[in-house]
C-alpha cells in the first residue's frame, strides 16, 4: 500500500455523538465513526439500523440534531450536498439518480459546475474510466445501460470531482458476481491512492473480503467496531442482530408430482419501450420443487413475472400451463382460482394498498378463502385471516386494522408472504422475496418457501441475490436479455457458472461489435 | 417569524371533522365581506341567505326537495370517483333520464297503466342515464378516450337533444307554441310527502340511494375492489381486479343515479319536459360528492348545504336584489375553502422563527 502524503494519524472523517430523531423513531443515537485516509470502512447493519440516515448526514442531505463532524481534523458543518462535494465527499446512491433519456455525458455534465462541464468533458470521462477500469461510453443513452453500467456512470461522475471520501450505498445489490469482483478492484485502486471509502452493506462475505474496519449499527446505535477480516459471518451477524444467524431446515421429500407450472416457448414483446422482450422462454416447475431464476434486474424478470401472474395475459393460451390448464389468456384472478399465489417485488402499491388496513389487504387476494357471501364481504372472516397471518408470520403491527403503510418493509413483506402462503396455493411465485428485508425476516420467509415446497407446492423464486437462491432452490435457471437458461440442479452448479450465464445469455448468438446494446453486464 | 406547513406523521382525525366547519366559517366570512362591499348590511344579508329560506315548513320542504337530486347524483358519482373514474357528465345523464322517463309518461298517457307507470318511468330514466354514461365508458375502455372530456361534451349533446324534442315532436299542441311538453297526468307525478310543500317521494329514493351506497362501498366485494382500483391501480391489476369492469360500473352507477334524478325532476316539481330540466344539479353534485368526501353520510350533509346555497341565492335575489351569480360565488368559495382546509388534515401549521428558515431552505435545496 502506497502511503498517502497526509499524516496517517489524523482521521479523514470523524463523527462524534451524532444524533438524529424523527417523530416516533431515533434513527441515530450518539454515533461515533472514524475513517482514516485510504481506509475502506464498512458500515454494517440491518434495515432500519440507521445506516442511510448517517450517510445522509455526512452528505449534507439531513441535518443532525446533535454531534460534531471533523474533516481532516477541522470542525465542519455540512449544510447541503454542495458543501459535501466541496470538501471532497462523493456518494453513489443505492437507487440511481440518472436521467434515462439523456446520454451518459449529459448526465455527468449535469452534476458538474457549468464551467467544468464545457471543456473536454468527454476526454476527462475517458481518462477516468480508463484509469479505474470503469468502461463507460459518454455518447450512449442511459436507458440502454444495464444496472452495472449505470453504477459505473455514477462512480465516474463522483470520481471526476476527485473525492477524498467515497460513500457507496449497497453497491453490489444490482451486480453479477463478476461485476462485483471488478468493482472491488476499482475500490482497492482508489484506496491505494489515498481515497477513503465508506462501504454500506448487509452482505457479510463482501465486507469480509473488502474492508479492514467495520462499524456495526443496531437500532440507531453503534453496537461494535471490528476488523471484519478476523470475524466470522456469524459473529458479525450477532453484532448486527444481537442473535445467531438462523439456518433454514430442509426436509427431504421424495414425492414429486406432475408439472404444476409449465412455460412453453413464451415470447413476449415488452410493453415498456425500455423493457426487455422475452424470447422462447421454457420452464417447468413441478410440485414439491423450488426453482430459482437468477439474473441482473432489467433482463426480462418484470415481463416474465407479469406474464406468469396474469397481470399481462399472453396471446397463446398454451404458452403458460397452470396445473394442466392452458392459462396464457387468463387474467390474474382466474389464475388465482386455479391455485396460483404470487408475491410481487413491489410491496406498497402492488402487493398491498398503502392506505388500507391489513384486514382489507387480506381481502385483496385472499377473498376466496370464505371471506365473501353472495358478493358481500364477511368482515369477521377477513379479520380472522389477517390475524392468523400476523400471528403465524410474526408480523409486527399495531393490530389487524393498522394501515399497510404503517408497517416496516420487512413486516409488510412477511404479511404479504403469509397472506399468499395461507391460501394453500398449488403454485407460488415469489419475486425478490427478501429484498430489503432484515436477516430475521428473511430467514422466516425462506423457511416458509421451503415448508411450502415440502408440502408439495411448486415454488418459483425470482431473485437477484444468488446467496438466497443457492440456499433455498432445488434448481436454478438464469435469465439474461429476455432468454432463460435451462434450470440446473443446485448441487451441480455454482456461483461462477451462474454468474457467467448472467452475462452471456443462453442461446444468444455470440456478438462482437454491438455486444452491449442490451441490458446485461459485461463481466 | 413565519408560518410553515409541516407534514403530520399521521393524518389528523380531529382535523378531518374540523376542516369542513372551518371552510363553512371562512365562506361566511367571505360572504360578510362581500355583502358589506356591496353596500348591504352583512348580518341582515347573511340572515336572508342562510336562515330565512328555512324558517317555514314550506322552506324546509324546498330544502329537502332540492337536496334530493343532488344527493342522488353525488352518491352515483362518488362510486366512480372512488375508483378514479371521472364522470363529469351527470348533468347530461340527468337530462337523458328526464327525456326517457318523461317520454314514457307522455307515451302512456291515458293508457291506464295505473301504479306501474311511475316505476316504469324510473326504470326508463335509469336506463337512459346509463346509456348516456355507457358512451364515455365504452370509449374509455375501447380507445382509451378521456372520460372527463367525453362525458362533459355529452352534456351539451343531451341538452340539445332535449331542446329538439320539446321544440319539435313533443311540443304541447295547446302550449301557445312555448317549447315545452304537455303537463304529465297525475299518475305520472311522484306523490307529495308533506302536505303544503312540494316535497315528494324523490327524497325517499335519494335516502335509499345513500343507504345502498354505504352498503355497496363498505360491505360488497365489488365496492371494495373499486376502492382498490382507485387507491392503487397496480394492486388492483395484481389482484386481478378488472379495470374495464371498474370503468363500466363506475360510469353506469353514476348514469343510473343521475337518470333517476332526472325523472324525479320531470315527475316532481316540474311536471313536464322543459328545455332545461335542472339548474345545474349534475355539476353541483360533483362539489357535493367532494364536500362529502365521497362518503355517503358526508354526501347527505353536503347536499343539504348545497341546497341551502341554492335557496339562499334565490332568497338574496328576491330580498336583497342581488344578481343570481351570488349562488355560484358561494358554491365556488365553499369548494375553494374546503380544499384549502383539507390541507390541514395531512399538514399542520407551525410558526417558525427566522433563524430556522435558513435551515428549511437548506433542507429544501438538499433534495438535489
Amino acid at each position: 500500500m502506497s502511503a498517502p502524503p497526509v499524516a496517517l494519524t489524523r482521521p479523514r472523517l470523524q463523527l462524534s455523538g451524532i444524533a438524529k430523531a424523527y417523530p416516533g423513531v431515533v434513527a441515530n443515537d450518539r454515533i461515533d465513526l472514524c475513517v482514516m485516509p485510504g481506509e475502506i470502512h464498512a458500515v454494517l447493519g440491518e434495515n432500519g439500523a440507521g445506516k442511510s440516515t448517517l450517510m445522509k448526514i455526512i452528505y449534507g442531505v439531513v441535518k443532525p440534531d446533535a454531534g460534531t463532524i471533523r474533516w481532516d481534523g477541522e470542525l465542519v458543518t455540512i449544510a447541503n450536498p454542495g458543501d459535501a462535494r466541496a470538501l471532497g465527499i462523493g456518494m453513489v446512491f443505492q437507487h440511481f439518480s440518472l436521467f434515462e433519456s439523456l446520454t451518459v455525458g449529459d448526465n455527468i455534465a449535469l452534476a458538474l459546475d457549468a464551467s467544468e462541464a464545457k471543456h473536454g468533458l468527454d476526454a476527462r470521462i475517458s481518462e477516468v474510466s480508463a484509469r479505474y477500469g470503469l468502461a463507460v461510453e459518454p455518447r450512449r443513452r442511459v436507458h440502454s445501460l444495464s444496472a452495472g453500467e449505470r453504477q459505473r456512470v455514477e462512480i465516474v461522475r463522483c470520481l471526476l470531482q476527485k473525492p477524498r471520501l467515497l460513500i457507496m450505498d449497497e453497491p453490489t445489490s444490482v451486480l453479477t458476481p463478476q461485476a462485483v469482483d471488478k468493482l472491488f478492484e476499482t475500490l482497492r485502486r482508489l484506496k491505494s491512492e489515498g481515497c477513503s471509502i465508506l462501504y454500506i452493506s448487509h452482505k457479510l462475505d463482501e465486507i469480509r473480503a473488502l474492508c479492514e474496519r467495520a462499524t456495526v449499527l443496531r437500532s440507531g446505535r453503534v453496537s461494535g467496531t471490528c476488523d471484519p477480516r478476523t470475524e466470522s459471518p456469524s459473529s458479525l451477524a450477532r453484532m448486527m442482530t444481537g442473535a445467531d444467524l438462523p439456518h433454514p431446515r430442509h426436509r427431504q421429500t421424495s414425492q414429486r408430482g406432475d408439472g404444476a407450472l409449465l412455460v412453453k416457448r413464451l415470447s413476449l414483446k415488452a410493453d415498456d419501450p425500455f423493457g426487455t422482450d422475452l424470447v422462447d422462454v421454457e420452464l417447468a416447475v413441478r410440485s414439491g420443487q423450488i426453482v430459482g431464476i437468477a439474473g441482473v434486474s432489467g433482463n426480462g424478470q418484470t415481463e416474465l413475472l407479469a406474464a406468469l401472474s396474469g397481470e399481462r395475459p399472453v396471446d397463446d393460451p398454451a404458452a403458460i400451463e397452470l396445473n394442466g390448464v392452458a392459462a396464457g389468456r387468463l387474467d390474474a384472478a382466474q389464475r388465482r382460482a386455479l391455485g396460483l399465489a404470487f408475491v410481487p417485488e413491489e410491496r406498497l402499491g402492488r402487493g398491498a394498498v398503502p392506505e388500507m388496513s391489513l384486514v382489507e389487504n387480506a381481502l385483496l387476494t385472499a377473498h376466496r378463502q370464505g371471506m365473501t357471501h353472495r358478493g358481500f364481504v364477511r368482515l369477521d372472516a377477513a379479520r380472522a385471516y389477517a390475524r392468523a397471518v400476523i400471528g403465524q408470520f410474526q408480523v409486527k403491527a399495531a393490530g389487524a386494522y393498522a394501515a399497510a403503510r404503517s408497517l416496516s418493509g420487512g413486516n409488510l413483506q412477511k404479511f404479504i408472504v403469509g397472506r399468499e402462503v395461507l391460501q394453500g396455493p398449488r403454485v407460488l411465485i415469489a419475486a425478490q422475496p427478501t429484498w430489503g428485508v432484515d436477516i430475521g425476516a428473511s430467514a422466516l420467509i425462506r423457511q416458509a418457501l421451503i415448508d411450502l415446497r415440502d408440502e408439495g407446492v411448486a415454488v418459483l423464486v425470482v431473485s437477484e441475490e444468488l446467496e438466497e437462491l443457492f440456499e433455498v432452490c432445488d434448481a436454478i435457471a438464469v435469465i439474461a436479455r429476455g432468454r432463460l437458461s435451462p434450470p440446473k440442479p443446485t448441487h451441480e452448479t455454482n456461483v461462477e457458472e451462474v454468474g457467467l450465464l448472467m452475462s452471456r445469455p443462453f442461446g444468444a448468438e455470440p456478438r462482437t461489435g454491438n455486444a452491449h446494446a442490451e441490458p446485461i453486464d459485461a463481466p | 417569524m413565519r408560518l410553515r406547513l409541516e407534514a403530520r406523521p399521521q393524518p389528523s382525525r380531529s382535523m378531518a371533522w374540523l376542516s369542513p366547519l372551518l371552510a363553512i366559517l371562512a365562506t361566511i366570512v367571505v360572504g360578510f365581506l362581500l355583502f358589506s362591499s356591496l353596500g348591504r348590511n352583512p348580518s341582515q344579508a347573511l340572515y336572508v341567505f342562510f336562515v330565512k329560506p328555512v324558517e317555514t315548513l314550506y322552506g324546509i320542504g324546498e330544502l329537502l326537495l332540492k337536496a334530493s337530486p343532488l344527493m342522488l347524483c353525488a352518491i352515483g358519482l362518488a362510486a366512480g370517483y372512488r375508483a378514479n373514474v371521472w364522470n363529469i357528465g351527470a348533468e347530461g345523464q340527468l337530462t337523458l333520464g328526464a327525456i326517457c322517463g318523461g317520454g314514457v309518461a307522455l307515451a302512456l298517457e291515458g293508457v291506464g297503466t295505473g301504479a306501474v307507470l311511475l316505476p316504469l318511468m324510473l326504470v326508463a330514466g335509469a336506463v337512459g342515464g346509463m346509456a348516456w354514461a355507457a358512451i364515455p365508458a365504452w370509449l374509455r375502455n375501447r380507445c382509451n378516450a378521456n372520460e372527463i372530456l367525453v362525458s362533459l361534451m355529452l352534456v351539451y349533446v343531451a341538452t340539445l337533444l332535449l331542446s329538439l324534442l320539446v321544440q319539435g315532436p313533443w311540443r304541447d299542441p295547446e302550449g301557445f307554441n312555448f317549447p315545452q311538453s304537455r303537463m304529465f297526468a297525475d299518475a305520472a307525478l311522484l306523490p307529495v310527502l308533506l302536505p303544503g310543500t312540494r316535497l315528494n317521494f324523490g327524497l325517499v329514493i335519494a335516502l335509499a340511494a345513500v343507504a345502498l351506497g354505504w352498503i355497496f362501498v363498505r360491505r360488497s366485494l365489488t365496492g371494495f375492489q373499486m376502492r382498490v382500483a382507485g387507491l392503487a391501480p397496480a394492486a388492483a391489476n395484481y389482484a386481478g381486479i378488472s379495470m374495464q369492469r371498474t370503468v363500466w360500473l363506475g360510469m353506469l352507477i353514476g348514469g343510473a343515479a343521475a337518470g333517476i334524478a332526472g325523472v324525479g325532476e320531470a315527475a316532481g316539481p316540474i311536471g313536464q319536459l322543459l328545455p332545461s330540466m335542472s339548474p345545474g344539479y349534475g355539476f353541483a353534485a360533483i362539489i357535493v360528492a367532494f364536500v362529502g368526501r365521497l362518503h355517503p353520510f358526508g354526501i347527505l350533509l353536503a347536499s343539504l348545504l348545497m341546497s341551502l346555497l341554492y335557496l339562499g341565492g334565490e332568497s338574496a335575489q328576491i330580498g336583497l336584489a342581488l344578481p343570481s351569480a351570488v349562488t355560484g360565488l358561494f358554491q365556488g368559495a365553499l369548494l375553494f375553502f374546503l380544499l384549502a382546509a383539507d390541507v390541514l388534515v395531512n399538514f399542520r401549521l407551525r410558526i417558525v422563527r427566522d433563524s430556522s428558515i435558513a435551515g428549511a431552505a437548506h433542507a429544501a435545496k438538499a433534495g438535489i
